[in-house]
């Protein structure tokens, strides 16, 4: 107890009192996401507002060997965040400031706590030539943690994993030294993580704040087209998807794509929704790709496996909109305010057997299903959603979309697919399976930066 | 109200109550505040559910974030879900088991027991209560209009100015109007949201006897936290009459001609209060007015309309304070948006804005820079009255 007030008192010092509690409430809601991971509490919550306080709480933490999770808008939904042996979470929404936006080399440096949404705002109005890749999760969900977990967004069928668009970095060690990682490190712009140096990005890029806490971010940005429109193709033949994403993919002209199924509304079931999106700097360059578009699977129109819905203007706001509100709704199908997704990064050619497995786990547990799918990169891979909602009021519910979850991922590695965003318990999963040698890299790696293992201890913990 | 115990759990605390509508900033005002998500919109339902659940229990902090939601309805408006427009309810319903355990926060304790002892939240003698009128006349039956003034306008000394104002525009306008004086109640509007529903049932009991007894049949209210609940809650408690926001009034007057404001060389920005925007989809007229007033450069601030960033005054929080003490106070924040317009006049419709505004901008050392003026104050400038 004393050393618990006596941290209190020195966290206090570092961020001031508004900014540090030990209160039940705050304890209570930093113990839990949205998700079905079981909940721990922090001993506190604290957010401060630079660097510079970052530093300090990490070296409190370091000489008290007390854990230390660093938060975003906890959104992945899987327990990231949740502090699995208390300790200090760092809710880092206060570090919100946008440092810095390079025109001509497209990027942005922002602090750890800049929101997807508020970055979106802040090009329209400012720099309306350029965009970021705005993931689906909602506008809370911030720039750093979504690169941490290697989010994906609108520009992931261009330009990959939102991490592979991070531009540098600025990283707190577990030892307390500031570290700058990229261009960054020996000049003043953020244009690489790591080219041509050794990129040490992925030291910290994927380890979910295990080896550090990252404070300031450098991101690409791209250009921002006068126009974008969507379409919607669809089919009830899931072994096409994959062909269809492959050709949509080889045009080069399309923004993103995603492929949507769920049983309900009925107009939905049993249909595969297709939704190339477009963009363009005049009416003449979006015909164009429309026809590019369309050409390209014209075959499978010709055949009768895939027709075109006309969209009134009232369906196509929801798929225009950035972020899209519905990906959240479906935590209310349930009416219930839950839903989890495993998310595993997948070769595109498993589509049909995953949706498949998704429809057949939906039936054995009795849960409601949703899944979107999105291309990432020119078809080198894609993000399926294996998607159940919930009830938090109904436990048995909670449980069976749990198991759902489970089964689905245990699945999705058998197929050779890679798990997105792991709990723990997946995590686990993967690393044994993983070769040998390269558990053991990482365990040398965690070893070296953080020698207390004081960073969201539980999480790609290597025995 | 009640049915919030069953409902409640259904956020998934996304997060985007806490925002405008285009992401800009944050315009939920007790988590701008305090940054804690514990004080957000999601923050504050998962507290409730876990207070149902046994999870929690009830601590002064449990409830210091429960009543530090000025229940502006900026989260109603953001909210993606289907159950959106029951949010206030949830929360008020919450409020009211915990005044019903007696288990509230001091300062709203003392709202409450100034209400009921003094009939007002500011601990005023009810025959000080028409202290600001200087003479207006009562209400009489036959007269076209009751000038509902509320406990700001009777009290407070801004609303005072602003009572006062429109008292001098109504009487310039010609129209048959009356005011209630000392026999005035208190509208229990933040009684409501508070969650004394008891307390408020007697108020709308008294004040609907009232203009029944007088034959009211239509009001003109000063403040829109009146407005909403004579408007929207009186109905179902047997009021019948018509109910008006006095900008809807006095729109109409500039429309036909019945006052005509003289020049102003300003640069006014207007914010909407959240019980007559929000809550009452009234955003035109008070626009219009000032539209209508010759030489005055209307601007607006990022935030404004279905988007404006609330005053922090809402569910009595012009009188509990409890997101005072910090320049993150939503007033504060207001006012510094209001003074990055490049305007001089921060005008307003509301008592309780205009008061928290107007410490803002002292506490912000805006003094001689930003001006804070309610509509009525402007137009009673520009008018040649007696």
């Amino acid at each position: 107890m004393a050393i618990t007030s006596t941290l209190y008192d020195s966290l206090v010092k570092i961020v001031g009192k508004d900014f540090v509690s030990d209160r039940k409430e705050e304890r209570y809601f930093y113990a839990r996401d949205g998700g079905l991971m079981p909940p721990h509490e922090p001993d506190f919550v604290v957010m401060p507002e630079t660097t510079e306080e970052v530093q300090e709480i990490v070296k409190l933490a370091n000489k008290e060997k007390m854990p230390l999770v660093p938060k975003g808008s906890g959104l992945a939904l899987t327990g990231l965040v949740i502090p699995q042996r208390g300790g200090i979470v760092l809710d880092m929404k206060r570090m919100d400031r946008i440092l810095e936006v390079n025109e001509k080399a497209r990027y942005v440096v922002v602090e750890a706590g800049v929101t997807h949404g508020v970055l979106k705002s802040y090009l329209q109005k400012h720099h309306p030539r350029l965009r970021h890749s705005i993931p689906d999760a909602p506008p809370i969900a911030t720039i750093v943690a979504n690169a941490v977990i290697h989010g994906q967004g609108r520009l992931s069928q261009q330009h990959g994993f939102n991490s592979d668009m991070v531009s540098g970095l600025e990283v707190i060690l577990p030892t307390g030294e500031l570290c700058r990682i990229g261009s960054c490190s020996v000049s003043s712009y953020w244009f690489s993580k790591g080219a041509p140096l050794p990129d040490l990005s992925g030291l910290f890029l994927g380890w979910f704040g295990t080896t550090g806490i990252i404070t300031k971010l450098g991101l690409k940005l791209y250009p921002c087209k006068k126009m974008r429109d969507v379409m919607v193709f669809l089919t009830d033949k899931s072994e096409l998807i994959p062909d269809i994403m492959l050709k949509l993919s080889h045009t080069e002209m399309i923004e993103d794509v995603v492929v949507s199924a769920q049983p309900l509304p009925l107009r939905f079931r049993g249909t595969f929704w297709v939704t190339p999106y477009i963009t363009g700097d005049s009416d003449e360059e979006m015909e164009f790709k429309r026809k590019m578009v369309w050409d390209s699977i014209w075959e499978h129109f010709e055949n009768r496996d895939v027709g075109f819905l006309s969209l009134s203007p009232d369906m196509k706001a929801p798929l225009m909109s950035m972020p899209s509100k519905d990906t959240c709704r479906f935590a209310d199908v349930s009416k219930g305010g839950g839903f989890q997704y495993a998310g595993p990064i997948t070769p595109i050619e498993k589509f049909p057997a995953f949706i498949k497995k998704l429809e057949e786990v939906a039936a054995k547990y009795n849960v409601f299903y949703s899944s979107a799918t999105r291309l990432i990169g020119a078809g080198h891979c894609m993000m399926f959603s294996f998607s159940f909602s919930f009830s938090r009021a109904n436990a048995d519910e909670m449980v069976r979309a749990k198991e759902a979850l489970d089964e689905c991922s245990k699945f999705a590695l058998e197929e050779g697919g890679v798990l997105w965003k792991a709990d723990i318990y997946e995590q686990k999963l993967l690393m044994d399976r993983m070769d040998p040698n390269t558990l053991a890299l990482m365990k040398k790696i965690k070893q070296l930066l953080d020698p207390n293992g004081i960073m969201n201890p539980g999480n790609w913990e290597v025995k | 109200m009640q049915k919030y115990v069953s409902q409640i759990h259904r956020c998934f605390r996304c997060g985007y109550c806490k925002f405008p509508t285009d992401y800009s900033s944050f315009n939920c005002p007790s988590y701008r505040r305090f940054r804690f998500d514990s004080y957000s919109t999601g923050g504050r339902l998962w507290l409730i559910y876990a207070w149902l659940k046994g999870e929690i229990e009830w601590s002064e902090h449990f409830a210091e974030i429960l009543y530090a939601c000025t229940t502006c309805k900026n989260c109603t408006e953001q909210c993606p879900m289907k159950f959106a427009p029951d949010i206030v309810d949830w929360i008020v319903g919450a409020r009211s088991d915990m005044v019903e355990k007696g288990k509230i926060p001091p300062r709203v304790a003392r709202f409450f027991e100034a209400v009921y002892s003094y009939g007002n939240p500011f601990k005023q003698l009810r025959s000080d209560r028409a202290a600001w009128a200087n003479g207006t006349k009562k209400y009489k039956a036959g007269d076209e209009y009751l000038l509902y003034v509320g406990c700001l306008g009777s009290y407070d000394e801004n609303g005072q100015k602003m009572a006062r104002s429109l008292v001098d525009i109504l009487n310039a306008s010609g129209v048959s109007f009356g005011i209630l004086g000392e026999e005035e109640e208190c509208c229990g509007n933040e009684i409501y949201m508070l969650g004394e529903t008891g307390l408020f049932q007697n108020l709308v009991e008294k004040n609907n006897q009232k203009f029944k007894e007088l034959g009211v049949s239509k009001v003109i209210t000063l403040c829109p936290h009146s407005y909403n609940i004579m408007k929207n809650v009186y109905p179902v408690s047997g009021g019948n009459f018509e109910v008006y926001h006095y900008t809807q009034i006095l729109n109409d007057f500039v429309k036909n001609n019945k006052i005509k404001p003289s020049q102003l060389k300003a640069k006014v920005t207007y914010h909407d209060p959240c019980f007559l925007g929000r809550y009452n989809n009234i955003y035109d007229e008070p626009r219009q007015i000032l539209q209508s007033i010759p030489g005055i450069d209307l601007v607006e601030m990022a935030r404004n309309r279905k988007d404006a960033f609330c005053c922090g005054g809402g569910s009595g929080n012009f009188v509990t304070d409890l997101l005072a003490g910090s320049a993150d106070s939503p007033a504060r924040i207001r006012v510094r948006e209001a003074y990055d317009t490049g305007a001089d006049t921060l005008a307003v419709t509301c008592p309780s804005c205009l008061t928290m505004l107007t410490d803002a901008v002292k506490a912000e050392n805006l003094d001689g820079r930003l001006a804070v003026k309610d509509i009525s104050q402007i137009l009673r400038e520009l008018l040649s009255v007696g």
